[in-house]
């Protein structure tokens, strides 16, 4: 076959595979928002699940997700800033550097269902929190963790070495120097790699239906004080969140409208994943355009 | 007095500097608590999955060769039935398939996007393999049920649910995963490869096909390795579309299960510390020795295939 010929029938065969990708794509959005936004109600945002009949909301569940995003989130964040700044301002070329990195590693690639029997056993059984919000935060911590420490050390290393030398030679301890100087630089990209990690919080499920539990009692709204065993806040409570919701109802649910709460539920849960990206690259966008000057 | 008070505030700890320990601490136990987590994750599974194998008499053999699961009950020499034959061969068969399927399209994706249109690559394909990403499994899961397993049924036959549903799901999900790691790849070889192909005469195709993606072999392997490891972990969206039947599959739309599926199933039914519970663990165990294995692959690939 003549070189040219092949060259176009190659160039149409990566152009139709492409599209089939975005075809994908548009359809899976398309399925589930075309299904699911029609059931989308004030209603069924706020109403609690209904076990037996139909006609239940999600608005426990959709709360459920949002705390237990919070907490996972005030737990991590810290933990993964001060492991990222070990990892690019202290880490030396060493054996511990290296063990560390290893287990990062090791630790982002484990099935997320490994990190739920995990905390399940560990914090669920053995330290006696049972199943609740607070053993799913620590769960989804610790899977939520090799990511943003990767995230927040190649934002740190981002940020220009002359910087660092600055605030050094101003008589800055190192520590400081990245506090005040190196870390406010990298800000916008912990931000954004903190957004996109939200969202992968938002919709995971494995690692919470044996530590956040598969139940949703129902909420007191009036009462947020936390040690009220129905309030909101309280974290020893079990909470379904939406996420294990729709797995739920599709796998052992007996509700007659299953399909249309979870194609609801669904979609929820892509609107939310889709703000989540847009917003990080937003900030991503905005990061880029103050960096380059364009 | 006032030499006192100098030589004091000399020979003192300045506060920079208990700063500087402070901070070191917070940063030192961050990174330690990192290593103990990791640590004890493996602990905690192999002490439960060993348990089947030493407390409960299981035989590794039969684990591993015998397709009967039901560890509630023993044979007649006393060992408990623990065949998990079926679960990983359900798992391995999902995992190889959706990646035979998933590499053309990632791989086609990426020259895409690396080669013949980066413009466009970067406006459209890269926000549709970021929300590829962005969906939870669980929505995966529910079209998988609600679309994916009906039609199956309708063409193929069978219940719908099985190996076919579970490839198909599975590919869209790691596909992402596949494709970003390819575009990284291809962006790798450096560009005076391409310069001297183009400069011999060679078409884009050639030189695509001659040099681009041969360079990228270590790279585009590593991809569908690392997609391999998801398939292999991805538990919820499988569980739902496969049937979860503990039986070796007589073809791509008979009923199977995997490790992760029997898992999520099993463990909220069974007692901590029993023979049922210890063999379910065991099945975790291997879950986590594979993503090891899958981990060691990908470096000795990317240790060996380093682009000098």
């Amino acid at each position: 076959m003549n070189a040219k010929r092949a060259d176009k029938i190659a160039t149409a065969v990566l152009y139709v595979m492409s599209g089939i990708i975005v075809l994908i794509l548009a359809l899976l959005l398309f399925y589930i928002l075309f299904n699911g936004v029609p059931h989308i109600s004030w209603h069924f945002l706020t109403a609690p699940a209904e076990s037996f009949q139909k006609g239940g909301g999600i608005g426990v569940q959709l709360f459920n997700s949002f705390y237990l995003l919070f907490l996972s989130m005030l737990i991590s964040t810290p933990i993964s800033i001060w492991a990222g700044i070990y990892l690019s301002e202290y880490a030396k070329p060493n054996r511990l550097t290296n063990i560390v990195r290893t287990s990062i590693e090791v630790l982002s690639s484990l099935p997320s269902v490994v990190v739920g029997l995990f905390g399940f056993l560990v914090f669920a059984v053995q330290a006696g929190f049972g199943f609740s919000i607070l053993s799913g935060a620590l769960a989804l911590t610790v899977f939520n963790l090799p990511l943003l420490t990767r995230n927040v050390e190649d934002s740190l290393r981002s940020v220009a070495f002359t910087q660092r030398e600055a605030g050094l030679s101003l008589g800055l301890s190192r520590w400081e120097t990245v506090i005040h100087v190196v870390l406010p630089e990298a800000l916008p990209g912990i931000i954004t790699g903190m957004i996109l990690s939200a969202g992968r919080v938002f919709g995971e499920a494995a690692a919470l239906i044996y530590t956040a539990g598969q139940s949703a009692p129902a909420l007191d709204f009036t009462n947020w004080n936390p040690f009220y065993i129905a309030s909101p806040l309280n974290p020893m409570r079990p909470a379904e969140t939406l996420a294990v919701h729709i797995w739920k109802i599709n796998s052992e649910g007996i509700i007659p409208d299953a399909t249309a709460v979870s194609a609801g539920a669904s979609a929820v849960l892509i609107i939310a994943v889709l703000l989540f990206n847009i917003l990080a690259r937003l900030i991503g966008n905005k990061v880029y355009k103050r960096s380059t000057g364009l | 007095m006032a030499e006192d008070k100098i030589r004091e505030s000399l020979l003192k700890e300045s506060k920079a500097s208990k700063r500087e320990k402070h901070g070191k601490i917070l940063s030192y136990s961050a990174i330690i608590l990192i290593v103990v987590v990791v640590v004890s994750i493996f602990l905690f599974v192999a002490t439960r999955g060993i348990a089947t194998f030493t407390v409960n008499k299981g035989s590794i053999i039969d684990f591993f060769t015998k397709s009967q699961w039901n560890p509630g009950a023993t044979d007649k020499g006393g060992h408990p039935l623990i065949g998990a034959l079926p679960m990983i061969v359900g798992s391995f068969a999902v995992t190889v398939l959706s990646a035979i399927v998933a590499t053309p399209f990632a791989i086609a994706a990426a020259i895409y996007m690396v080669e013949i249109s980066p413009r466009r690559g970067y406006k459209i394909l890269q926000p549709v393999i970021e929300l590829l990403v962005g969906i939870p499994s669980v929505v995966y899961g529910f079209v998988g049920l609600s679309v994916v397993v009906p039609f199956i049924r309708n063409h193929f036959g069978g219940t719908g649910f099985g190996i076919l549903a579970g490839t198909l799901v599975l590919f869209v999900m790691i596909l992402p995963t596949a494709t970003s790691m390819s575009v990284d790849a291809l962006r790798a070889v450096p560009r005076y490869y391409r310069e001297a192909s183009l400069a011999l005469g060679a078409t884009r195709w050639q030189t695509i096909y001659k040099v681009v993606l041969r360079a990228a072999v270590p790279g585009i392997m590593t991809a569908v390795i690392f997609g391999m490891s998801r398939a292999f972990g991805e538990a919820l969206a499988v569980q739902m579309v496969i049937g979860n039947a503990t039986l070796l599959p007589q073809n791509l739309v008979s009923p199977a299960s995997t490790l992760t599926s029997i898992l999520t199933m099993g463990m909220g039914n069974s007692v901590m510390g029993s023979v049922s519970n210890n063999a379910l663990w065991s099945l975790a165990l291997l879950l986590l020795l594979m993503s090891l294995l899958f981990n060691i692959l990908v470096h000795r690939i990317s240790k060996k295939g380093a682009l000098h």
